[in-house]
Order: structure tokens, then sequence, then C-alpha cells
């Protein structure tokens, strides 16, 4: 998801002014927690000044309070808990009108409290009418909402994730599986590590084999959907369905976000996908009414914010999903099709690998801190066809000689590495790096990872690193894997359409 | 009767780029560059909360096309980009407005999301903040209260409304508009206009608000006592302000008329029941041609009596629109059907009296009943009757509160239900902002003059009489005035008389001058202090001007021929006249300067300076004297 919630407190006891905030698919854990009405105040997030005016005029968030104003002016509204930025002395007042404006605390002359509000969520979503006899879906939470509802009278969003609240935002979904929901845990999508690609992984393993279920979608934070969609990849294999990954890039209060419709088109591909393999399904583009679903090794996120931000990279998606047709459309030659011999798991991840980027000018003791703190691998994003600079090959040497694993990426992205062609890259393998082929970075940080949780034997990490077991190498780089540079031009000159 | 009228105005801001990113602020007209489509949505919980003209829009699944332009809109607009900042410059001009109009201002602004799901905001919510309250205006006559001064961002324009889509233009939205809601306190047309009048001023002082069509619009909710609040939207020109208060006032008046008469004849609510009969068979072999098409394409002839309604269906609401025309508003809203007809325009429109009569025994209606006739396909036609006998019971409790369209004659037409209280929720994107005493004393500096300095200053300064100083005040042109004198160096009691006086004569010899536009104007007088024509030519210039719109003021002055004459040519022309009164001259003497200024005159007018012709005619006319 969107970064622009970092600015919000971590979890505390009462998250109130978190609240006022819309969640989204990266949330907190706030996930369905009641209002704590009496215990309002210790998280009002006000300063010391007007904590102690709320004090003296015994006067808590949510009170509907009259003030006066050293200029005259009396206000009535609902006092609503402090934003985290902006300064922590402006009392918040929510007018009958809906609008909320600051009050500067040092200019209250009189305050007093002449109500209390209850929050007002609306009503309940509807139980669910589901057609018989469609196939099973199940949806995992690992951080966020599919669904939020607004209590419009403190502004507040609560994220849900029950089957209900799913249903009630997407009811299309209704006509297209039945559907069970979990949540797992609820994390910014950045705060992930890979002890959280194996708990999701050991969750999907046990949901397949246990339900049955057509597919699983995974609601996801963007940011780093692509790393676990990677993990998961590598994770389970033998698969009776898909695994989709799917995530907003505008978050799911607002009627415009993306979230119902990359969800139901995740819903569709997991009934209706021939592959059963870890995927991603976001936009194609401006338009809800085209998605792509992604290979999991071979997807990135590539713009900060629009819809259509997840793209594969020295690859063509696997399939198009079209709403409102629902038709799903395989643009993949080759694929893991769905399989009834059970999954296999093979789960787990090193948490000692590193990714680091080579730049101009870089000290090459970055790279032997690393060997130093006793990693076990590190994926170095070098330059064009996979190159650092001279200074970092006798780091590399030595990381090796020391049985640390140095896989080479590119950070041009598209392409592949190949360490013949230029002297430097003729020096990396010498000095024991593995080229990453076509992976990109985070997909080589992300197999380094699992790979080093398999062996730790350099010549075997060489082999398995360079063995395509999730389709993640391709041998051969088509041309259509790189989207061409010219459609820029039909804009240019004024040119329409 | 006593009358309230609150008053909404929203005026676009003249600022260099819109409210939350950096995109010009003006209107395209080429072709948009690319297109995208989009839904809206709220969680099935929530829509019982909705208002009903935003659920039956939702309801309605249309998806909303968007128009884009690379160089004119940016992904924010698309909703592809979170807003940036809020634009300092328009918080400025909201700021001075605030002032200007008496407001307090919040310590600290907080933009909110107020939800909008009929697609003309791509994100499904209108950004908006609460700026400046608790102001007043002053007009003659006393104070109306400003209840609120907001600060919010324009929709997208709707291009085109299709079946399924509705088709939006981008590059609107995202303007800042100022929005101006005065308390509900005003008590008459002519008081509704003059507030308008004076906020539209105040807001043009600023000389920072965007000007020409569209870019002010006039909200009016309006209700007589024991009517109903009815909100007139979309009002574009000042002038009609009173006009659609007067119109709307007769409109409540006559249905609570109706209302009463309903009463005396006892009917209910109960006796107005949705019961529509199918009624195809008595227009098997009718003239009407719409009856005609509507059947041969699978339609049907539906009607539904109406107890106790007859002769109240063609009562007049407002000049050319009868209780009936509100029903087929509302029929043509809920049903999407081209129309109705009711019993009181019937026989007509090809239906027969046969016919008329034949439905009406098939609904058994008795002496005071009407009816109403829908041609449609079966399940519109059906919606439409419901939405017709809906009305027929509102028609019971007097005036339905609704929301009302302003048609360019004055009177209104239903434009949708009124929509339920706003549903906000904090802008999280966008953080809030201090409006500390720092910003406020540099924004008092920023204010416009207030009016009685001005008028202080017209007198004193610019020598204009009272009169016309006073005038100017009260005008729509004030800061056109001002602009002149300062920019162009006109004099300013010509530009005065001209704006107040010379625009009045004409419009009251009938010549069109609403199509004269600032540009003309600004244009003539450059041209006159240029000396491309003298004073006299103005009137017959602008003339020109209002019946020829298209034309540059100096090409106005070309066609009609009032290149100005130098000194050196008037002199010759007066010569060349006289000459040819040169007997009468030389008989009368002196006295000969009535009749050769008239002469002269007949010619001349409006290509010499009138002072210095009547000084040359003079010498001249001594020179043919005092030589005989």
């Amino acid at each position: 998801m969107s970064t622009r919630r970092r600015n919000q407190p971590p979890s505390s006891s009462v998250l109130l002014a978190t609240r006022l905030f819309a969640l989204n698919f990266s949330s907190r854990k706030t996930r369905n927690r009641p209002l704590q009405f009496s215990r309002a105040m210790s998280g009002s997030g006000y300063g010391e000044l007007a904590s102690r005016l709320l004090e003296s005029s015994e006067i808590q968030v949510f009170d509907e309070v009259e003030l006066e104003r050293d200029d005259g002016v009396t206000l009535r509204g609902v006092l609503l808990p402090r934003p985290q930025y902006g300064d922590p002395n402006v009392l918040v007042l929510k007018l009958s009108n809906g609008y909320n404006i600051g009050v500067d605390s040092r200019r209250v002359r009189s305050f007093r409290k002449v109500g209390r509000v209850l929050p007002h969520l609306g009503s309940p979503a509807p139980p669910p009418a589901p057609q018989t006899g469609l196939p099973r879906v199940h949806f995992i939470g690992t951080g966020g909402t599919i669904a939020s509802r607004i209590d419009y009278v403190s502004g507040a969003v609560y994220p849900h994730f029950t089957a209900e609240d799913i249903y009630s935002m997407i009811p299309e979904l209704e006509s297209v599986a039945i559907i069970t929901a979990e949540t797992l845990f609820s994390i910014f999508s950045e705060d992930m590590t890979p002890r959280h690609w194996a708990l999701i992984a050991e969750r999907v393993a046990k949901v397949f084999e246990s339900d049955g279920p057509a597919g699983v979608v995974v609601a996801h934070g963007t940011d780093t959907m692509g790393y676990t969609a990677a993990a998961l990849a590598f994770a389970l294999r033998r698969l009776p369905g898909p695994v989709v990954l799917v995530g907003a890039q505008r978050s799911s209060d607002r009627p415009s976000s993306d979230s119902a419709t990359n969800v139901l088109a995740a819903a569709v591909t997991a009934v209706k996908a021939p592959f059963a393999e870890s995927v991603v399904a976001m936009h194609a583009g401006l338009d809800d009414t085209k998605f792509y679903v992604h290979r999991g090794v071979k997807v990135r996120k590539m713009h900060t914010s629009r819809r259509d931000a997840f793209r594969s990279v020295n690859a063509v998606p696997l399939a198009k999903v079209e709403l409102p047709s629902r038709e799903l459309v395989v643009f993949a030659r080759e694929y893991a099709p769905r399989s009834k011999e059970g999954v296999v798991l093979e789960n787990g991840f090193d948490e000692k690998v590193a990714l680091v980027k080579f730049y101009p000018g870089m000290d090459p003791e970055i790279l032997d801190f690393l060997v130093d703190r006793g990693y076990h691998g590190i994926v170095v994003e070098g330059t064009g066809l996979g190159h650092v600079g001279e200074k970092l090959v006798p780091s590399v040497r030595r990381a090796v000689e020391e049985g640390v694993a140095v896989v080479v990426a590119s950070q041009c992205i598209w392409g592949r590495v190949n360490l013949n062609v230029y002297r430097r890259g003729v020096e990396l393998l010498k000095a024991g790096a593995i080229p990453a082929e076509d992976m990109l970075p985070e997909t080589a940080y992300v197999k380094l990872s699992w790979v080093l949780a398999r062996t730790r034997d350099l010549r075997e990490v060489t082999k398995l690193l360079l063995t395509s077991v999730a389709f993640e190498i391709d041998k051969r780089s088509e041309e259509w894997y790189y989207p061409p540079l010219s459609y820029f031009e039909k804009f240019a000159a004024g040119g329409s359409q | 009767m006593s009358v309230k009228v609150g008053l909404e105005i929203h005026q676009m801001l003249d600022t260099r780029e819109k409210l939350f990113c950096s995109c010009p602020t003006s209107l395209r007209r080429d072709d948009p560059h690319s297109r995208f489509r989009r839904w809206l949505r709220l969680a099935r919980s929530e829509l019982g909360e909705l208002d009903p003209a935003a659920l039956f829009e939702y309801m309605k699944g249309k998806s909303y096309l968007y128009e884009s332009y690379v160089d004119g809109t940016c992904l924010v607009e698309m909703d592809e980009e979170p807003p940036h900042q809020l634009n300092q410059e328009a918080l400025e001009i909201a700021l001075i407005v605030s002032l200007m109009l008496n407001c307090k201002v919040v310590d600290e602004v907080h933009v909110m999301r107020k939800i909008v799901i009929d697609g003309s905001n791509t994100t499904g919510f209108q950004r908006t903040a609460l700026i400046g309250f608790d102001g007043y205006v002053e007009i003659e006559g006393g104070k109306v209260p400003i209840a609120t001064v907001c600060l919010e961002e324009d929709a997208a324009r709707k291009i085109e409304e299709r079946e399924s889509e509705v088709v939006y233009r981008l590059d609107r939205l995202g303007i800042p508009l100022v929005e101006i809601a005065t308390g509900p306190t005003i008590s008459s047309p002519e008081q509704a206009g003059a507030v308008a009048l004076r906020i539209g001023q105040l807001l043009r002082a600023t000389g920072r608000v965007k000007r020409g069509l569209g870019t002010i619009r006039q909200d009016l909710n309006i209700s007589v006592e024991g009517g109903a609040r009815v909100e007139v939207k979309g009002v574009q020109e000042l002038e009609l302000i009173p006009k659609v208060v007067e119109m709307e006032v007769q409109r409540q008046r006559t249905l609570l008329e109706i209302r009463d008469e309903l009463r005396r004849r006892g009917v209910s609510r109960e006796q107005l029941e949705v019961k529509p009969v199918d009624v195809t068979d008595v227009f098997k072999g009718t003239s009407s041609r719409i009856a005609k098409k509507a059947l041969a394409s699978g339609g049907v002839a539906l009607a539904v009596k109406l107890s106790g309604f007859a002769r109240l269906l063609g009562r007049e609401l407002q000049p050319g629109r009868r209780l009936g025309t509100e029903m087929a508003d509302r029929a043509r809203y809920w049903a999407d059907v081209g129309g109705i007809f009711h019993s009181d325009e019937l026989p007509g429109y090809g239906i027969s009296e046969g016919e008329v009569n034949e439905v009406r025994r098939l609904l058994n209606c008795g002496e005071h009943d009407a009816f109403v006739l829908v041609f449609e396909e079966r399940r519109k036609a059906e919606r439409a009757v419901e939405a017709v006998v809906e009305r027929a019971r509102e028609a019971l409790e007097g005036v339905p509160p609704e929301t009302r369209a302003a048609n360019p004659d004055g009177t209104t037409r239903f434009m949708r239900p009124m929509p339920g209280k706003a549903r906000m929720y904090p802008e999280t994107d966008i953080r809030p902002i201090v409006v500390g005493e720092e910003l406020l004393a540099r924004i008092r500096e920023l204010l416009p003059e207030p009016p009685e300095a001005k008028y202080e200053r017209f007198v004193k300064v610019y020598g204009l009489s009272p009169e016309l100083a006073r005038k100017l005040l009260r005008s729509y042109r004030l800061d056109l005035f001002e602009r002149v004198v300062s920019t162009v160096g006109a004099p300013p009691s010509l530009v005065a008389s001209t704006l107040e006086d010379t625009l009045v004569d004409l419009r009251r010899e009938g010549v069109p001058v609403q199509n004269i536009t600032d540009e003309h104007l600004m244009g003539l007088f450059e041209l006159f202090a240029k000396g491309g024509l003298v004073k006299e030519a103005i009137p017959l210039v602008l003339k020109r001007l209002a019946e020829n719109p298209e034309l540059e003021p100096e090409e106005a002055v070309k066609q009609l021929g009032l290149t100005p004459l130098s000194p050196e040519e008037a002199r010759e022309a007066v010569r060349r006249i006289l000459n040819r009164m040169e007997r009468m001259i030389r008989e009368r003497g002196e006295a000969a300067f009535g009749p050769a200024m008239g002469a002269v005159m007949r010619e001349l007018r409006g290509r010499v300076d009138g002072a210095l012709i009547s000084r040359i005619v003079k010498e001249e006319l001594a020179k043919i004297v005092g030589g005989s």
C-alpha cells in the first residue's frame, strides 16, 4: 500500500487517534477493536497545554462541547482526538455541518461539555447470499483491509476483514465464489520479514490441504507484495490452485478505491485460472475494467501510486481478467497446472541475507561489514550487465572465501545479467559471484534466502540458484518482455488518442 | 406570507495552480488526449445511509469515463497520486474573502472529504475545508449574516450522459472555489439580488477570482411560510436571482393553494394508489404519433387515476409550468421516460375525446378525478406511474423539499431529491494548516479598499459626481472601472458615465448590451486613450459591438466610419461645409452659428471632439463674417 500512513504512531493500547485516518491494506492492529471511549483521553494526542485545559474543564475527546474563543466567537461541536501532525495544542472540533476545524487552546476563554456522542458506524453488513454450488475461495488477511466502514461522527475508519464485510463491499463476489476469510496478521507491508513469508506459506498449505478451496487470495500491502509473492512461489509447489496476492493503491475507505475491483479480479483468478502458482492480480491500466495476473517471481511494483503500478519484468503477465465480464484470458504458454497430488511445502527462509545496491563510489567496507556480521548471502544490484566498482572485487572474493554466497543482479531491472562480456564481469565470476540471470534483484534476494535455508554449501547454492524452480529464470529473453518506449508519441504534438 | 432565502455562492479562484496539484486552472476546448473508465462504490452496509439522490445514481450502476490531457491534468486529478499540499495562494484568497465578509477565521484548517458518488470527482469525494464563519455582508437595508466560507475543489465537467455511462472531463476538477453561504434570512427577491450582487462585487474586488460565464454559480435555498426548503441550483446570471426567487415563491404559494383545494375536496393519501391500468387496447387505432410510436416498438399504455386532482394538474405554477409538468419531470428522472400526458391537457396531442372517455371509463374516473397516461416499455411505464403517484401524494403536503435547477427564464425544474446530510471524514493525505496571527496580519494588508474609502477616492481624486460614484459602487462593473482607469488612463468620469449611463441608456433602447464584454470595453477605452475615437463616438461603437460581438472595437470604429479627424482635417471639413452656406452666413452674421454648427455636426458627429469642433466653427464663422 502507499506509504502515506507512516506518520502514524506505532500501535498502542488505544488507537482512537490513529483511527481518525483512513487505514488501508497496510493498516495497523486496529482491526475490529471496539471504540474504547472511557480510555479516550490517554490516546487523545493533545499537547500539554491543551491537555491541561481539557482536564480542568473535565472534557474528554468525543464530548460534545461548547467553547468561546478570545474574539467572542462561540463554537459548538464534538472534540476529536488530535492528528499526529500539526500543533498538538490546537483542539480539533467537528462542527454540526460536518467540517473539522482547529481551535487554538490558548485562545479558549470558556469551555464546557454539553453532551457526548456515540460512534455511528451505520448498520452492520447484511448477511451474504452467495449462490450455492460455487467454488470456494479462502481469503487471508495480512495487513489492512478490503472493506472498511467510516464513522461519520468522528471520521474514524474501521477496517473489516470478515467474509460478510467483503461481500458487503463487493456484492459481485456472491456470484463468483463462496468465500471464507481469516486474518493471519495485520501489519504494514514494509514490516514483513522472511518469517512472515513462512507463516503465510504454512497457512496457505494448510488451507489447501484441509479445506480444498479453488484458490487462496492473500490481501497484502502493495509495497513488498512482490517479495512475498516470490517467497510463496519458492515455498509452495504442486498446488491445487493459485495463491493470488492482491492489494490496493487507493485506500479502501474511498469510493474510488481499486480494492474492490482488484479483489474481484483476484477471486476470478482463484476460481478460473488453469495455473496454480503464486501470482499478483492488480489493475492493468487506469481503467477499472482490466487486470493483469503477474507471476509472483516476475512482478515488481514500478510506480509509487498508480493503480497499474505492478508490472511483469522480463516476462509478460500470465493472464488478464476483464470486468464486468469476469473473463480470464491466459497469455502464458507454460505454467504449473492445478495439481491433485498434494501440496509440497518447502518452507523456511534464511534471514541473514542482504540486498545491496551498488552505486558509484560505493565503499567496499559495506560488503566487508556484512561478511563480518555473519551474513550468509548477499545480493548485489550491480550496474548494467552486472558490474561493480573495482574496489569491490576483493571484498566479493573475500566474502565467497568465507562461505558467503554473492549473487549479482542488475539495477537495470530489465534484461539479463551477463558476467562474460566485460572484464569486470569476468573478475566477479572469478571471485565467485553468481549471476542472477534474468531474475529481478528482489526475486534473487528472496530466492537466495530460500536456498540458503536449504543448503549453505556454495556449490549447491550456485546450482539451486541457477535452476529455475518456479519459472523465475527464463532462458529466452523475448522481445515483448520489455514495453516499448514510443507510447508517449501519441500524446506529443497535441495528438489525440 | 413570509419568505426565507439563503444564498450559496461558488466562485472559481484565479490561481496559477489547482487546489491540490500544480496543474493549470484553465478549461480546454480541444479534444482530450486520453480516456479511462472507473466505477465508484460504497459498502452495501452504507447504502441505507445514503441520501436518495446519491443512492439512485449509484444504483444505476453507471461507469464513469474520464477525459484527460497530458499537459493539463496530472495523476492527482486522475486519482492516481495522492493530493499535494493545499495551494497557499488559494488559501490566501479564501482568507481575504473571509475577512472581507467580516468572518471569523479558523485557527487551523482541516481538509475534509465530502462523499460525492455521481462520478464528478474521481475520488468519490470532494475535498473541502472550512476557512471562515460567522460573518456578515452589508447591503442597503441592513446586514445579512454569512454562515460559512469554505475553500473547495471544483468538480469535473460533465460532457455527456448516456444510458450506462457518464463522460466527465478532468480539466475543471481541482480548480479552487470559494463557497460562501449566507444565513437563511433574506426576505425578498430584491434583497436576494442585492446580496448576490454585493458578494459578487466583493469577490471581484479581490482581483483574484475568475471571470466569465461559469466561473460563478449561485445556489438558492428558498422557502415560503408553510412550504418547505427548496434548493435551486446553478443560477449563473446574477440578474436572474430576484426573478428565480419570485417565481419559486409563486410556485410554492400555488402548491400550497393546490394543497388546500385537495384538502377541501377531501383527498387522502390512501386514495392515491399506484394502480396502473393497462389501456393499450384503447389506443390500437390512435392518431397520436407519440402513442403510435411507443406501441409499435413494443411499449404499453398505462393509465393511473389521481382521485380528486381534476383541473389541478393543469394549474399553472410558473409561466408554462404546471403541476402536470412537475409530474412529468419526476417520471423522467425516476423512470427515464420521454414524458406523460395528464387529463387536464387532453384531448390533445392527437389523443381523441373518445380515447379520453374510454380511459376515464376504464379507470372509473369521477368528475373530480384526473388521470395520467404513459406510453412506454412496460417496466419504465410502471416506474413512471409510481413517480407520478408519489408526486401526487406530495401535493397533499404542499411543497416537496427537493433540489431544482434554474431555467434561463427564471422558472425551475426538478433536478433530484434533496441531498441528505453531507457525509464527511478527514482528508488524511493533507496536513492541517495553522492560520497564525502572522499570516492574518499579512492578509489584512492585502484586503481591497472598503467601499466607503472607495467612494471617497472616486469623488475626491477622480472627481466623479457623488451620484455617479454611488452608482459605481453598486455596479457589477466596479472592478472593470478601476482596471480601465488605472491601466488605460482614460478619464475616470468618462469611463464611469459610459459604464453606468451609456450602457443603461443603450439597454433601454433595446440594444443587446449583454453581448458587450469587459474586453470590448477595455479595448474601447484603450482606443480612446490613443485617440482612436472621440467621446461622441462611444455610444455608436458600443451599439455596433453589442450587435456584432465578434468585432474588435477598432474594426467597429472603422466600419462606422468614425475614425477621428485631425484638427487640420476637421478645419478643412468645416471650411468646406461653411463655404456651402456662405450666403446664409453673410446674411445672418453671428446668429448663423446655430445652423452652421448643426450642419457640421450632421457630417462630423462622432469623428471630432465636440468642444474642438465648436471652437473651429466659431473661428471659421468669424473669418467669413469678418471678411465680408
